[in-house]
């Protein structure tokens, strides 16, 4: 019965537009020269959500992430065809600036990357490059307020002057998640944040991910189906270049449509 | 010669020592039960080591004392059969009879004490050089056979050839930094009789550069003036431009080719680029002296100023290019090493490619980049030949890039040139340059490692 439900529902919000969704994908094609990388993708990405991309390496899901603030535009011979949308606005055929979709997408990377600057420039890096903090105090404060929203506050206030590459692993990947937020961006794009950590430091990232969810949205790119049944409350699955399934992570998980699906999560492939 | 014959035969007992240590090392493999402790190739090894090793210490050791062994003898002979003799002449005899010997020029009409000397003399190399021969060829066979019976399976070949590697790496690196010492060395001595000489304050704040001396008490000449600050203005004055130039073209077009460029045009670039590095720097020494100085004196007379036609601008701007690629070449190869992970941080907080690079990629890169301009300013300040042939070699003070200068290198040049005598306060200057120039650059390299390594931003 609830197997009906779901599916009604997953029918409606990939269908219709009245819900709003933050970012809308439609007939998404990527192409690295000549071999295509994502087929025709349609996906919703609701706001205020964790939105989590499942699949075996080399999926696509990845790229897909990519495609969302423009990160595939630095490599070169990438295409992308078809229509991704912020807000309603086309991300690709607007004439909008990839520099200022970057500031409203933020973006967390697979191995922690801080600046070899101090924790604290690594931080105002982003608000000094968009100006929108005005003075020193300001910025300080801008500081301390992304430094306590990723959890980081307390660990490190009393060496905001030390290179941030000093800091362990999941510090300095807590380190990225409130440089990314210091811009105070729409959406924050994640990808498998932690799957260069041990669990503890992976524990206090998804803690964080479900903190964060309240003022943004957020898609994450994982290999652990654990992590994505944790953190999520939408899973799309993602196989060789296709969008297999995408619904509710508890649906998902307990009852996928898809024989794929159902083979990658009890493990028999992937 | 024949140290040749005696040194290719040590090398052919070198090489049987190899083949029949790995010989014995498979026939012991084939039969004992017991596993070979190393691979086969270090058994051989180990025995062409011992084979060839201590022979050559013995013969190299040999041929630096033996001639001395025979000099004293017939030093000692002579000084049996004359008693008065002083060792000026002593030397002069000894000078003879080895001459006399191997076939050269004498310095008198032999007579038969010298040929009787000449022959004793030559008598002992022989026979020394025979006993030599036969010392080290028996104790390389000795060697050859104590090692092949020592070869067993417990013997730990491996170990004891990487000891002797290791050694033998250890006394190439100690060669490189004795030479370094002995150089300093060297020119400290030579610097400390030029000090005896001329003042130490005088040479290091004179302002007046005029070398020439009287080599006779009766010659007309100048009296002598060692005041270094005309050279090292002229020097600095041409660092200066030639830095001026240099820094902000490499620079930019080491950005440029490392971050705007495609794959191809940096492939085409980058290897032209670095054949600047390869023109020998006579070639752009008469590149400034005839073609940019003339055109900077002509220029310079169509504004109405006057240009000497050996001008420290055109030194300095030649100089400038062909520094070019050493900054250019090293910078783009340490900007292309900062991690795209970087880059990708930069750009996915919505940086645009310039800020990215001047706010991180420069920045990570700044210890390479510094390291390359201090490489090149090196360079600049020991350069020579452009500046001989397009700077002039008036010792002017002034900071007007227009007229004549000289640098340090370049009086050191015009000071050694010709005939010299080595107690004169002219020659013994150029000692005293060389090591002011010496520590000069020291201080600029240790002053600008610590400026680096305080600023330096680390990435992993």
């Amino acid at each position: 019965m609830s197997y009906a439900m779901d599916m009604q529902n997953y029918t409606t919000q990939s269908e219709t537009a009245t819900s709003e969704p933050k970012i809308m994908a439609r007939d998404v094609n990527v192409f690295y020269g000549p071999s295509q990388a994502l087929k025709s993708i349609q996906l919703d990405i609701g706001a205020n959500e964790v939105t989590s991309l499942i699949g075996p390496s080399g999926c696509g899901k990845s790229t897909f992430l990519r495609c969302l603030n423009r990160m595939n535009d630095v490599i070169e011979n990438c295409t992308v065809e078809g229509r991704i949308s912020l807000d309603g606005v086309d991300l690709y055929n607007s004439g909008l600036d990839p520099v200022l979709l970057r500031a409203r997408v933020g973006m967390v990377f697979q191995k922690p990357n801080p600046f070899p600057k101090s924790i604290f420039d690594n931080i105002a890096y982003g608000p000094r490059l968009h100006g929108t903090v005005s003075n020193k105090d300001e910025l300080d404060e801008r500081v301390e307020k992304s430094l306590r929203r990723a959890g980081l506050w307390d660990e490190v206030k009393d060496r905001l002057d030390k290179p941030g590459t000093g800091l362990s692993g999941g510090q300095q990947q807590r380190l990225c998640i409130a440089r990314a937020i210091a811009i105070n961006p729409e959406v924050i794009l994640m990808d498998e944040p932690c799957s260069a950590l041990d669990p503890i430091a992976t524990a206090k990232i998804e803690e964080l991910i479900d903190e964060l969810r309240e003022r943004f949205t957020i898609v994450i790119v994982t290999h652990s189906m654990q992590q994505a049944a944790r953190v999520s409350q939408k899973t799309a699955f993602f196989h060789l270049g296709e969008l297999v399934e995408v619904g509710e992570t508890d649906r998902l998980f307990t009852s996928p449509q898809d024989d794929r699906t159902q083979g990658y999560i009890t493990g028999r492939f992937g | 010669m024949e140290q040749l014959a005696l040194f290719f035969a040590l090398l052919f007992l070198t090489v049987l020592g190899f083949i029949l240590g790995k010989g014995r090392a498979v026939a012991l493999s084939g039969h004992s039960d017991q596993p070979l402790h190393s691979r086969l190739p270090y058994y051989g090894l180990y025995t062409a080591l011992w084979c060839g090793l201590p022979s050559l210490i013995i013969m190299a050791g040999w041929m630096i004392f033996e001639p001395q062994i025979a000099e004293m003898l017939v030093a000692s002979q002579l000084r049996d059969s004359n008693a008065s003799i002083t060792p000026d002449q002593l030397s002069l005899y000894i000078n003879d009879v080895v001459n006399l010997a191997s076939g050269g020029i004498l310095s008198r009409e032999p007579d038969a004490a010298l040929l009787s000397a000449a022959d004793n003399y030559s008598l002992f190399r022989q026979i020394s050089y025979f006993a030599m021969a036969v010392v080290a060829i028996a104790f390389s066979l000795l060697a050859l056979f104590t090692s092949l019976k020592k070869i067993n399976p417990a013997l730990r070949a491996r170990n004891q050839v990487e000891k002797v590697v290791s050694i033998i790496m250890m006394i190439s690196s100690l060669i490189a930094i004795l030479t370094t010492v002995g150089i300093v060395f060297s020119l400290i001595f030579e610097t400390l009789r030029f000090f005896d000489k001329v003042p130490f304050f005088d040479f290091l704040f004179g302002t007046h550069w005029s070398p020439q001396t009287a080599l006779r008490s009766d010659q007309v000449g100048g009296s002598g003036s060692f005041g270094a600050i005309p050279l090292f203005a002229g020097t600095m004055l041409i660092t200066f431009i030639c830095m001026v130039v240099a820094i902000p073209v490499g620079l930019l077009s080491a950005i440029y080719m490392s971050e705007y460029a495609g794959k191809k045009f940096r492939a085409f670039a980058k290897p032209v680029l670095e054949v600047l590095a390869g023109i020998p720097t006579v070639v752009y020494g008469f590149f400034a002296a005839l073609t940019v100085a003339p055109f900077f004196r002509e220029s310079g007379t169509l504004l109405g100023l006057s240009v000497s036609s050996e001008s420290a601008l055109a030194a300095g701007m030649v100089m400038g290019i062909m520094i070019i690629p050493f900054i250019s070449s090293l910078s783009d190869d340490v900007m292309n090493s900062v991690p795209q992970s970087l880059r990708d941080a930069s750009y996915a907080m919505g940086a645009t490619k310039s800020e990215t690079i001047t706010k991180v990629i420069i920045p990570a890169a700044l210890p390479g980049i510094v390291g390359a301009v201090l490489l090149a300013m090196s360079r600049a300040i020991g350069e020579t030949m452009i500046v001989v042939m397009a700077a002039g070699l008036a010792a002017n003070l002034t900071a007007n890039p227009l007229e004549a200068v000289t640098t340090v290198t370049v009086q050191i040049v015009t000071l050694l040139v010709g005939d010299q005598e080595f107690d004169s306060a002219k020659t013994l200057a150029a000692f005293a340059l060389g090591l002011l120039l010496f520590v000069v650059t020291l201080v600029m390299n240790v002053v600008a490692l610590r400026v680096v390594r305080k600023y330096r931003e680390k990435y992993d």
